[in-house]
């Protein structure tokens, strides 16, 4: 009805609070958070991005199977393959042993056709139980352009040297630390590196602690500590740009902490064997076959938000 | 301002009627949850109720948990700017984060943290002391502050109720209830919930995972001996509550 007007407004729009470009291997999401990837595609799309950047993801192991050493080293590998900091403790006399099981990025399948031949998944991926009813074009059309950000990685191809041999990587062995205030001030050193603040982010690090439990000479008052070792990193991961991943064995801890570690998580997983040859599962699951484990979403990271 | 779909969660607590005088007032408010379902909307949700522009409320907010933008990114899209209430003197926020209370006297911190508050209430004008709340973000969180001396966090508590008497301030907490399910003397929270005069408990629904439900509150009043159970979906800038069966 009313003639086409300029409207002029008060409102202009402010750009300097663009959306920053940050380094490689980082995404931005909503509500202001940058995500990293889990290194497992079909993982970051579940969560809805990847890992958030200042968030504490904690893995509960199987005591009976090592799934979530796959979870940590495609985050690792990950991480290595984009240029990003890598912290990585385990309970072993040499860590730096475990960067050598690494998995190198598959190989681009731009050439081959759209079919995916079963042989060919020799990677980590996620089945989900509705896969299928989602169309293939849906599921492909993010592949092209996405090494940037997130890759499928080739468990059988080791990664190569050149990337573990960096300087970005730093092994802290637990056997070294008679308390964890050794872990605490490594933790703390690196994450020196990427403090947060409103700028773009040129660089990102990323922390994997395998198998955190109490080391062998128990003391009173241990699993305090360690809870408030756990609190300590995730305050200080939360005004980095990182993420830390820690797993642990929840059948070494009392049900009671064991809850109190699952609250101190922004992201909580779990992994779990399947049996084989167990019959009713193969009648409830496509693909049974190739499947090697459970892995279950508890909670999703919710930072600056309070929906998921 | 649309509170049609909150009611259910503010009439349990009375506070769909007037909230001058804040109705809460000289109460202890304890919100449990576990960790398949978060409590913490709640505790967003009472922020924003207690900086209401109606009111003239002054909040003390003690953070165990998340960072000041964390909170005031939520409650943005509330309708609530932080911010600027932090300018205006009607939100104090306690960053104890980094809070580790030293090995030999766990208690130290927490008198520190005691003495703040009390000294932040008492700074206020006097017609403001009856309507202070302080909200504190979670218990747990505390108890790990103090390695795990959480007699000293109960002395704690019982200090900052003396207040809701002194003062006339209510008191409300975030704890995790499954924590202490699995304990054998949950003496703690047992006497955290006896200290409560409004008990809001965030379970999960029976039935497992759902869309259009994220889970149960079930809202127990002491003071007028009334227990309300309702269903609630979360969303970006408002809690729906409603009864089983309606969405």
């Amino acid at each position: 009805m009313a003639a086409a007007k300029t409207r002029t407004s008060t409102f202009s729009r402010n750009l300097s609070t663009a959306a920053p470009s940050h380094g490689p291997g980082l995404k931005c999401g909503p509500n202001g958070t940058v995500f990293l990837s889990s290194g497992i595609p079909d993982l970051d799309k579940i969560l809805g991005g990847g890992f958030p950047l200042g968030s504490l993801v904690m893995v509960m192991e199987d005591a009976e199977a090592p799934h979530h050493m796959l979870l940590l080293r495609n985050f690792m590998a990950q991480g290595l393959v984009l240029g990003q900091h890598l912290l990585y403790s385990s309970p072993a006399r040499d860590p730096r042993g475990f960067l050598g099981t690494l998995p190198s990025p598959a190989a681009s399948k731009d050439d081959k056709s759209r079919e995916r031949d079963p042989d060919q998944e020799k990677g980590l991926r996620i089945a989900w139980q509705y896969k299928k009813y989602f169309g293939e074009n849906q599921l492909d059309g993010q592949r092209d352009g996405k090494h940037e950000y997130s890759n499928e990685f080739d468990l059988r191809k080791p990664l190569e040297r050149h990337f573990i041999n960096g300087p970005r990587i730093d092994c802290v062995s637990i056997q070294d630390c008679p308390d964890l205030s050794t872990l605490r001030d490594r933790c703390a050193t690196f994450l020196s590196q990427f403090p947060r603040n409103d700028g773009s982010i040129s660089c990102a690090g990323r922390i994997a602690i395998q198998s955190f439990c109490a080391p062998q000479r128990a003391y009173s008052n241990m699993e305090w500590d360690m809870l408030s070792f756990i609190r300590s990193l995730k305050s200080m991961v939360r005004s980095s740009n990182s993420v830390a991943i820690i797993t642990f064995p929840p059948s070494l801890l009392s049900p009671s902490f064991c809850k109190r570690w699952q609250h101190m998580a922004d992201t909580l997983l779990s992994v779990k064997a399947i049996q084989d040859e167990d019959k009713e599962l193969a009648q409830l699951l496509t693909g049974y076959q190739d499947m090697v484990g459970f892995l279950n979403v508890h909670k999703v990271a919710r930072i600056n938000t309070q929906v998921y | 301002m649309n509170q049609r779909s909150s009611n259910l969660l503010d009439e349990a607590l009375g506070l769909d009627q007037v909230i001058e005088p804040w109705p809460l007032r000289g109460q202890v408010v304890a919100i449990e949850d576990q960790v398949e379902t978060s409590g913490s909307f709640v505790l967003h949700h009472l922020l924003k109720r207690s900086l209401s522009p109606n009111s003239s409320n002054v909040t003390i907010f003690i953070a165990f948990s998340q960072p000041f933008s964390h909170y005031d990114r939520i409650l943005r899209k509330l309708g609530c700017n932080l911010v600027s209430q932090r300018d205006n003197s009607r939100f104090f926020f306690f960053d104890m984060l980094k809070l580790q209370c030293p090995g030999i006297t766990p208690e130290g911190g927490l008198i520190a943290l005691y003495g703040k508050i009390h000294k932040t209430i008492s700074a206020l004008p006097e017609i403001s002391w009856k309507n202070v709340s302080i909200i504190i973000d979670d218990l747990s969180l505390m108890e790990v502050a103090a390695n795990g001396s959480s007699d000293y966090v109960l002395d704690f508590l019982h200090y900052c109720r003396t207040l809701t008497s002194e003062f006339d301030c209510s008191l409300i907490t975030l704890n995790h209830e499954d924590i202490y399910s699995s304990e054998d003397r949950p003496t703690f929270f047992i006497q955290m919930e006896y200290l409560a005069d409004i008990l809001i408990k965030a379970e999960p629904l029976a039935t497992g995972l759902a869309t259009d439900v994220h889970g149960q509150l079930t809202v127990s009043n002491k003071g007028r001996n009334k227990v309300s159970n309702f269903h609630f979906k979360v969303k970006e800038n408002v809690v729906e509550c409603f009864y089983p069966g309606r969405s």
